[in-house]
């Protein structure tokens, strides 16, 4: 109990000092997790409105494998986007290894079937709703998932949300295809990784508090911001 | 808007002809050998108990359903990705969470109204039914008695030849009711085919000009409103004017 | 629609600002935990840096894995702390040349307690021979790193077959300098730990060092530049100017002025030819 005193006194410290050093890590996770946050919604939403609307072979297949793969292991999806990435990999001419946006894709990666799964299974309830309505207007199968996409946003805020908060969480493949290198690929999650290993506890913890507090400040206007916007629409 | 009849024209989507439409659900049908022709002109309002079916009749006229056994044929098909030329209002009206007047456009745009047409299409539909003013309004936050009014608006602006309609006030109250009839009324004016679902006799007896009398899923009766009511020829029809009919 | 619409605008200026943080001059070294760790590159790379308007950027990694990065050309240089597996490493082309840099050295950690009785010995042999011989806890990195090899040595040096006198005694960690320490600290185990990291560790428990100053516990750092002609895209003229600097009478007095709590961590010696 002693040592979590003494974190919330570092974080507190950490906050109230406005070390840039710190607000430069805080900057890099924002941009790296909010990117990836960004893609995996232009990948998964579709992807999960189309899947949820559609009818298709294979479709129930699809579902299963988008659902097992929001469990993705973190380390290994890092390990494989390593590969891909090094020079010695197919994808080595880009020079993207040890780059914030090597980070920004293994965390697309991983939460871009949660994404998707999730959006699939909140439009398919939406779904049951208006089919019959927009078959009337004569509306195509895409055209249905796009708007029902649009008609469902606060519910997926939620799911927006967690996304980001799996992905600022992450440590493991950012770790590894990141290099956490001072100054360029630190993150919160792998400083505070570092300052683990060093021994450093009061100061591991108290960047925890600090992560925290960031994730609970982004989930708190965000909710905000949902339950106003839903009030106003119904 | 009945489309004049010159060679030119495209052909009307009416008359309707089912022939022997049987819908099946496992083994139990619940539209039992059904043949009947809807032609433009008269209100048809299609009555009867619970559970006989006219929901399901409705649905397979308009092609959410497809049946299990006969035909539906329309005089001239719609084309597949083309406008649709009939619309249908359900009992509890889908509404996007947009403004009124944004689910009327939205509606038009799928359609394939050109852009500059939209609104002032969106807003003339909103003018017929009296909710000009909501325009704006969230659709999603109006009354029950306004939703409905909406549906029928975005109906409206698409010209339907036939408009379907499944227990329209039945979740209403009196005025608000009242308003829908109203509206209904004035697209039969305009040149809209209706095929109305009804619990409330009343309404049957308000509004149609002919009944589909269903029992069990069978067409057991067809005949004009006021003979239906006055003098109905079958047992079961009479059974069911006196609300003693079983489920 | 508004806040789509700023989203998608915040996702562009993020893309936008990641890109544009690549136009620097830079370098990437493959180096190890010790010397990230014990603070040293936090030291050295902003008087570098400063110096010369290049950026370095540092991939702390143990030896063994710190190698295997400049063997997929993924660095420029490589600045580790095993001599057998940098003539290795050289052997197979992958690297240039080698020139020694700084050494420190080893220390065998250990908790007050001593179950081994060792503390004081100024003979790493024996002392690790008595640590197998009372099956006291030990605690292993595991992890190929200059410190694992240098540990390994030593068990053969002692005459332990590690792998077979190997039993619950010894924790194969598979960890950096660091979390091994933290492993030692939290379950009163023996270590085998590099002086620079060891000073610089926070989390001491009741560890302390037992053995030291044994000539055999002497842990040299060498520096490789990748080989451009086998890696392409290795920056061949940035990697040797940071060689070059490291080894230069004020790179090697930037290492000597490094200081935890008044005590130097690493001395250099990019003169010694044996080095």
């Amino acid at each position: 109990m002693n040592s979590l005193g003494a974190a919330a006194s570092q974080a507190l410290q950490l906050i109230a000092g406005g070390d840039p050093t710190l607000l430069g890590i805080v900057l890099l996770s924002l941009q790296v997790s909010l990117t990836a946050v960004g893609t995996a919604c232009a990948v998964g939403l579709p992807i999960g409105a189309v899947v949820a609307v559609g009818r298709f072979p294979g479709r129930h297949t699809l579902i299963v494998m988008l659902n097992a793969a929001m469990g993705l292991p973190p380390v290994v999806v890092g390990l494989v986007v390593y590969l891909v990435l090094s020079r010695a990999g197919p994808l080595g001419e880009m020079g993207l290894l040890f780059t914030p946006t090597a980070m920004v894709i293994a965390q697309a990666i991983l939460i871009t079937p949660i994404i998707a799964g999730l959006a699939r299974q909140v439009i398919e309830d939406a779904w049951g709703e208006y089919r019959e309505q927009l078959r009337s207007l004569g509306e195509t199968k895409l055209g249905a998932a796009l708007t029902l996409l649009w008609d469902v946003r606060f519910s997926l805020v939620t799911l927006v949300l967690a996304g980001f908060g799996r992905a600022a969480a992450e440590v493991g493949a950012v770790m590894i295809v990141g290099g956490n290198i001072a100054g360029v690929t630190r993150v919160m999650t792998t400083a505070i990784a570092l300052e683990t290993s060093k021994g450093d506890l009061p100061l591991a913890l108290g960047l925890g508090l600090v992560l925290l507090a960031i994730v609970l400040a982004l989930n708190a206007a965000a909710y905000v911001v949902k339950e106003s916007a839903q009030r106003r629409y119904g | 808007m009945t489309r004049p009849t010159d060679m030119r024209a495209p052909l009307t989507l009416l008359p309707l002809r089912l022939e022997d439409v049987v819908f099946a659900v496992g083994s139990r049908r619940i539209i039992d050998d059904v043949t009947v022709t809807l032609t433009a002109g008269s209100r048809t309002v299609i009555v009867g108990a619970n559970g006989a079916g006219k929901s399901v009749l409705l649905r397979l006229c308009h092609g959410l359903l497809r049946p299990t056994a006969g035909a539906i044929r329309w005089n001239a098909p719609e084309i597949d990705g083309a406008a649709r030329r009939q619309a249908m209002v359900f009992q509890r009206p889908v509404l996007l969470r947009r403004s009124a007047l944004a689910n009327v456009i939205y509606a038009l745009h799928v359609a394939g109204v050109a852009p500059e047409e939209r609104d002032e299409r969106a807003r003339a539909a909103l003018r017929t039914v009296g909710l000009e003013a909501l325009g704006e309004s969230a659709a999603r936050v109006l009354s029950g008695g306004e939703q409905q009014r909406l549906a029928l608006a975005r109906a409206w602006a698409l010209r339907p030849e036939v408009l379907f309609l499944d227990e329209p006030t039945a979740s209403l109250d009196p005025g608000a009711t009242h308003e829908i009839e109203k509206v209904i009324a004035a697209m039969h004016t305009a040149g809209t085919k209706i095929v109305m679902v009804t619990h409330n006799l009343g309404q049957a007896r308000r509004l149609g000009d002919e009944i589909l009398f269903l029992h069990q899923g069978r067409l057991v009766e067809r005949a004009q409103a006021d003979r239906f009511f006055k003098h109905p020829a079958s047992p079961e029809a009479a059974q069911f004017l006196e609300g003693e009919l079983p489920w | 629609m508004v806040i789509t619409r700023r989203a998608l605008l915040a996702t562009v200026l993020c893309l936008a600002a990641l890109a544009s943080s690549a136009q620097e001059k830079f370098i990437t070294v493959a180096s190890t935990t010790s010397t990230e760790q014990s603070g040293l590159f936090g030291y050295l790379l902003p008087i570098y840096e400063q110096q010369t308007g290049v950026k370095v950027r540092v991939v702390a990694l143990g030896t063994g894995q710190a190698l295997d990065v400049g063997r997929r050309g993924d660095a420029d240089v490589v600045f580790v702390h095993a001599r057998a597996a940098e003539e290795k490493f050289l052997a197979e082309g992958q690297g240039v040349k080698r020139y020694p840099v700084m050494y420190n050295d080893f220390v065998l950690i250990g908790p007050k307690s001593d179950p081994a009785k060792i503390s004081g010995s100024k003979d790493i042999l024996a002392a690790l021979k008595k640590v197998e011989a009372a099956q006291a806890p030990f605690v292993s990195r595991g992890d190929r790193s200059g410190t694992h090899m240098a540990e390994l040595e030593l068990w053969k040096g002692a005459g332990v077959d590690i792998d077979k006198s190997k039993g619950p005694w010894y924790r194969d960690t598979g960890q950096g300098m660091g979390p091994a320490l933290n492993t030692a600290a939290s379950m009163g185990a023996y270590v085998l730990a590099d002086r620079g990291t060891w000073l610089a560790f926070k989390n001491r428990g009741d560890l302390e060092i037992l053995v030291e100053g044994d000539k055999r516990l002497f842990n040299q750092y060498g520096v490789i530049l990748v080989n451009p002609d086998k890696h392409p895209n290795v920056k061949r003229d940035l990697g040797q100017q940071f060689i070059d600097w490291l080894v230069s009478p004020a790179g090697q007095k930037a290492i000597a002025d490094y200081k935890i709590n008044g005590q130097q961590l690493f001395y250099p010696n990019a003169g010694d030819a044996n080095a």
